[in-house]
């Protein structure tokens, strides 16, 4: 069966974004003051062949930890549908 | 001494690193490719700075599942040296050789400067021939040199005198307008708890002449070279 994993990657609490900072900035020079705050990350698809889905979410899960995400700074999600 | 030199698709101070370590006196200099898993008995390996596979995903993420790296980590954990320069240091710490990550520059820009380290240590035996406390100008150039780990392990590698290089200011001290990418402690280069694998964000390889503007690496690089012999 295929399944697709939503990977979202984002850097964890504490770790600083300077891409979301400097966006939150011109977000802020584009006069959108209603925004405070902007963090970053990266989304990845993977299209799995498995035989189930709680299988299709094992390998999402072990391709992110190795490969994906960087677990010093990284945390992750994983959502996988049919 | 036998020294190898890696070359990953995207390095592109390969040949810097080699030239100036030809320099030294009784060396011999070997290109390890990437693809290939046979370290050719060398004494130590130069991680090259560059934009391993683009950088793509994170930069040294790709590279560090490179057949090449899987022989080099089994050589780091036999004691064998190892120097990771730039996109060197970033492999080596995807790569777990060295704790922490990398993230983007603090400030906005790729840094392409010179700056100014601090040895923080002479301690070791890849170190031995440096001064404590001397002022080492090189160049820098990258984008991810902001180096971060978890506070409990940033105090773990100061203590244990692992922070090897600090960026600095001309009088020596560290400084937030010294510091080109917001690095933590303005750490700008490290070791392992063994003390035989050396990651940097600057390039000494870049700096062994003085026509280049400093000949300041060239002492790092024969420091490197007496330990492994």
């Amino acid at each position: 069966m295929k399944f697709k994993a939503g990977v979202k990657v984002t850097l964890k609490e504490g770790v600083l974004d300077p891409q979301g900072v400097t966006i939150g900035r011109a977000l802020s020079d584009l006069g959108f003051e209603s925004v405070i705050g902007v963090s970053t990350g990266k989304l990845f698809e993977l299209e799995i062949d498995a035989e189930s889905e709680a299988k299709a979410r094992e390998i999402a899960t072990e391709a992110t930890s190795k490969l994906l995400a960087n677990p010093v700074i990284e945390g992750y999600e994983i959502e996988v549908i049919r | 001494m036998k020294i190898g030199v890696v070359i990953f698709p995207g390095s592109n101070c390969d040949y810097d690193a080699y030239q100036a370590f030809k320099m030294i006196e009784g060396n011999k200099v070997v290109y390890l490719w990437h693809r290939s898993d046979d370290l050719l008995g060398c004494d130590a390996v130069i991680l090259p700075g560059g934009f391993s596979y683009g950088d793509y995903l994170r930069s040294g993420s790709i590279a560090r599942f490179s057949p090449i790296m899987k022989k080099i980590i089994d050589f780091a954990s036999g004691g064998g040296y190892v120097l990771g320069i730039c996109n060197g240091f970033q492999i080596l710490l995807e790569s777990g050789l060295l704790p922490g990550a990398m993230i983007k520059n603090s400030v906005l820009r790729f840094a392409c400067r010179e700056v100014i380290l601090r040895v923080e240590t002479n301690n070791i035996p890849i170190l031995s021939g440096l001064k404590k406390g001397n002022l080492l100008r090189m160049p820098v150039a990258h984008g991810e040199g902001n180096y971060y780990a978890d506070p409990d392990k940033v105090s773990e590698l100061e203590t244990g005198g692992r922070v090897v290089f600090r960026y600095v200011d001309k009088n020596g001290v560290v400084t937030a307008e010294a510091n080109p990418n917001g690095s933590i402690n303005g750490i700008a280069g490290i070791i392992n708890e063994r003390g035989n694998v050396l990651g940097m964000m600057p390039h000494p390889e870049r700096a062994c002449e003085d026509i280049l503007g400093s000949a300041d690496g060239l002492g790092l690089l024969r420091s490197l070279c007496a330990a492994s012999g």
